[in-house]
């Protein structure tokens, strides 16, 4: 099977290369992080950074969330020349769309700049690994309450499956007791 | 296990391991018949599946590449993705969620019963559910069906609770827990629900029914299944008599075979199953494979398909325990004042957080899509599925210029929503939303289809060989010993959740296969 031609295409699919390079990030979190990309300068990690940012903003999440987001951007562009190509021009496109540079503006101006290139394949390739980088992330599902696996808990039977009180107990005929 | 040889040309071959062929399997070698099970995907077990939602899709799913047109909004969210279904041992019963449900009587004969809707390619099925009925018996007691058989229904989650106050508060008054092929307690050797919250990943409990773990270990105990597992069917030979011959396949090295075969069955589900039989043409059947009527990969049906999603000031926690938790049937019927004909179900569906952002909008970003993925613990699910139009356009039809790693055409997946199916949506979509605003939702939200988890229709029975590919046992119309075994065979689509049905018809066409053999017929 021609994998990477897939992964390329389907949105979806693009999940298998975000899965595949996730365990890739021990992120540092100190103000150089950009440093460590390869394909990126400081200034397009940064950019990067923003946009994804403002993708799936997240006010509870912190931005180390997000860098890791890029390293896995960094990954596919390494990996990928036609990928490395298509971002350092997305970028660029964004830098032009104003008076300031992407980075610098407003978060209103980023959101409207982002409006703008939505349709574009790098938008939409940035946004399908964000989508796979960011939500499935064990550290970022704890920052929302999402336990992930059920199973080495023994599931939820006697974890809570039922536990809603905030409206009463269907009937035993609807919902029968646990058996 | 066995092990037959390839010139053995007394095997019957089962192309397809899911819920119709590994039904068949089972039935067959129960009644003493040789049978080689041929499998694209690989072997899983309870224990290697995993809690996690893109994890189990890389594991399971089928991820070779196909293509798609039409106006449905698949074809716009995951071009290369119509259909979510599975490449592995015991197929998309791996994936499913348990819903099993019988069809109704006047749904079998759609044609007769919804008048003329133009544009749709409507017929009545060769049979009805008197037909059926036992054989639907069957299936439920061996699929372990809860409310049938006197096993008792599912205990309800909160994604439940939250559904039933509302369906109630509005009216609805049949609303429970499901008829669900996930066990209330242990049976047939396997345990009861843990409540995992994880049944489209695989059931690590075992709980739910799969081919995989029931169908096919009691056939491998029969010493009579040679299963073949990454073994993909290529090819179905046949001589210029109407008669299948064998089946050419690449086993897991890429190595070409060719298994012989008394009677070839065809259970690939409804992708698949057409192109298989397109990539089969050769002088002789120049159109493909069984297909004198040209309506193979024609008919292709997938469900009316929407969810509604809803937030809630307080916490629901909607991943806790079964997917399908529960069900509200009073939509089901036919009722044409709705302004469409034929029915929907709306059932209980959840998502992790991973998925939840995949699907609850595809494509959406920004401050408010991440403002209702912030929400994921308050929400609650369900899903619509209802009877789609089958129509002629909407077909499986191979790629003109894309080749798969044998070489061999992609299947084209074309779709356009019938003006019926987009009115059932839109008033499934506000029912839905009335049910939870109900219980005070602060913001409902209508999701559209997933990719196909439902497919359907492209090999249709009929009673007439013009009018379809199979009979009413299956058997294909212009090679005596060439049969449909999976939901292609489905004439209509009807409003219930397939599986149950392409069992019972499994079981059914496994009687009707040794019944013919006994006699010498085949
Ligand atoms: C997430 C999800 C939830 C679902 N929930 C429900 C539910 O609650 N209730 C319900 O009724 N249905 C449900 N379904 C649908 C149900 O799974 C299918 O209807 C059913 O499994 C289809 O059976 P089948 O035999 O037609 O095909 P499958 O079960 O898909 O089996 C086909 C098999 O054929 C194999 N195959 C294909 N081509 C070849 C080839 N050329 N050579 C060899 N092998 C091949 C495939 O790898 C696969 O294993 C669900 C599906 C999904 C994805
Ligand atoms: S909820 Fe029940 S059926 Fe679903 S995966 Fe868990 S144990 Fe299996």
């Amino acid at each position: 099977m021609k994998r990477r031609e897939f992964l390329q295409k389907g949105a979806i699919a693009v999940a298998g290369v975000a899965i595949a390079t996730s365990g890739a990030a021990a992120v540092s979190f100190a103000a150089s992080w950009t440093a460590e990309l390869k394909a990126f300068s400081e200034h397009e990690g940064e950019t990067l950074l923003k946009m994804v940012r403002e993708i799936f903003p997240h006010d509870r999440l912190a931005d180390s969330y997000y860098i890791k987001v890029v390293h896995d951007l960094d990954q596919e562009a390494q990996a990928t020349p036609a990928s490395a190509q298509m971002m350092h021009d997305g970028i660029a496109q964004l830098d032009a769309g104003g008076a300031k540079k992407f980075a610098a503006r407003s978060s209103a101006e980023q959101v409207a700049g982002l409006k703008r290139i939505e349709t574009t394949p790098f938008f939409q390739k940035v946004r399908g690994i964000e989508l796979v980088s960011l939500y499935n992330n064990p550290a970022v599902w704890k920052r929302f309450g999402y336990p992930g696996a059920s199973y080495p808990f023994g599931g939820y039977l006697h974890h809570g499956f039922n536990d809603l009180k905030w409206l009463p107990d269907p009937p035993a005929s609807a919902s029968p007791k646990a058996s | 296990m066995a092990r037959f040889d390839s010139g053995d040309d007394s095997v019957v071959v089962i192309i397809g391991s899911g819920a119709g062929g590994g039904t068949l399997a089972n039935e067959l070698t129960q009644k003493g018949l040789k049978v080689v099970l041929l499998e694209a995907g690989q072997r899983q077990s309870s224990a290697t599946f995993h809690n996690d939602e893109w994890f189990a899709f890389n594991q399971l799913a089928w991820l070779d590449k196909r293509t798609t047109s039409g106006s449905w909004r698949v074809a716009k969210d995951f071009p290369n993705l119509p259909a979510w279904i599975c490449k592995t041992v015991g197929g998309t019963t791996v994936h499913w969620a348990g819903a099993s449900l019988r069809l109704q009587e006047h749904e079998f004969k759609a044609k007769t019963n919804y008048s003329n809707i133009t544009g749709a390619n409507l017929l009545d099925w060769p049979i009805g559910l008197a037909d059926l009925a036992p054989y639907y018996a069957k299936a439920e007691d061996k699929m372990g069906v809860t409310r049938t058989n006197d096993i008792p229904g599912l205990p309800g989650n909160n994604n439940f609770k939250v559904m039933y106050n509302g369906a109630t508060r509005v009216g609805y008054k049949t609303v429970h827990t499901g008829r669900m092929a996930i066990n209330s307690r242990p049976r047939d050797d396997r345990s009861s629900c843990w409540q995992l919250g994880f049944c489209f990943q695989g059931c690590k409990s075992g709980a739910k029914w799969s081919t995989l773990y029931t169908e096919i270990p009691k056939a491998e105990a029969t010493g009579k299944l040679d299963l073949r597992p990454q073994s993909q069917a290529l090819q179905i030979l046949a001589d210029k008599n109407g008669k299948a011959t064998g089946v050419l396949y690449a086993d897991a090295n890429g190595q070409h075979n060719v298994q012989k075969a008394r009677i070839v069955c065809v259970a690939c589900n409804s992708i698949e199953s057409p192109r298989l039989l397109l990539n089969s043409a050769t002088s002789t059947y120049s159109s493909g494979l069984a297909n004198s009527s040209g309506q193979v990969g024609k008919n292709y049906m997938r469900h009316t398909t929407g969810s509604v999603f809803a937030i809630f000031k307080k916490p629901v926690h909607m991943y806790r325990g079964t997917v399908m938790a529960g069900i509200i049937q009073d939509e089901s019927g036919l009722d044409t004042s709705r302004g469409f004909a034929g029915g929907f179900e709306m059932e209980t569906i959840s998502l992790g957080l991973p998925f939840t952002a995949a699907f609850l909008n595809p494509g959406a970003w920004g401050r408010d899509y991440a403002g209702m993925l912030d929400q994921h613990n308050n929400m609650a699910g369900m899903w619509i599925v209802g009877e789609d139009m089958p129509q002629e356009s909407n077909a499986v039809t191979l790629n003109p210029t894309e080749k798969d790693q044998f070489g061999l055409p992609i299947p084209n997946v074309h779709y356009d929503d019938h003006p019926n199916d987009l009115a059932m949506r839109a008033y499934g979509y506000k029912r839905g939303a009335a049910v939870y605003d109900a219980v005070g939702a602060i913001r409902t939200i209508e999701t559209p289809p997933y990719p196909s988890t439902h497919n359907l229709g492209t090999c249709r029975m009929s009673e007439s060989p013009r009018d379809g590919v199979c009979n009413k046992w299956g058997q294909t119309h212009d090679l005596k010993n060439l049969f449909i075994s999976d939901g292609s065979q489905f004439t209509t689509s009807a409003g219930e959740n397939p599986t149950l049905t392409i069992v019972t018809l499994a079981i059914r066409q496994a009687d009707y296969i040794a019944g013919e053999c006994a006699k010498k017929n085949l």
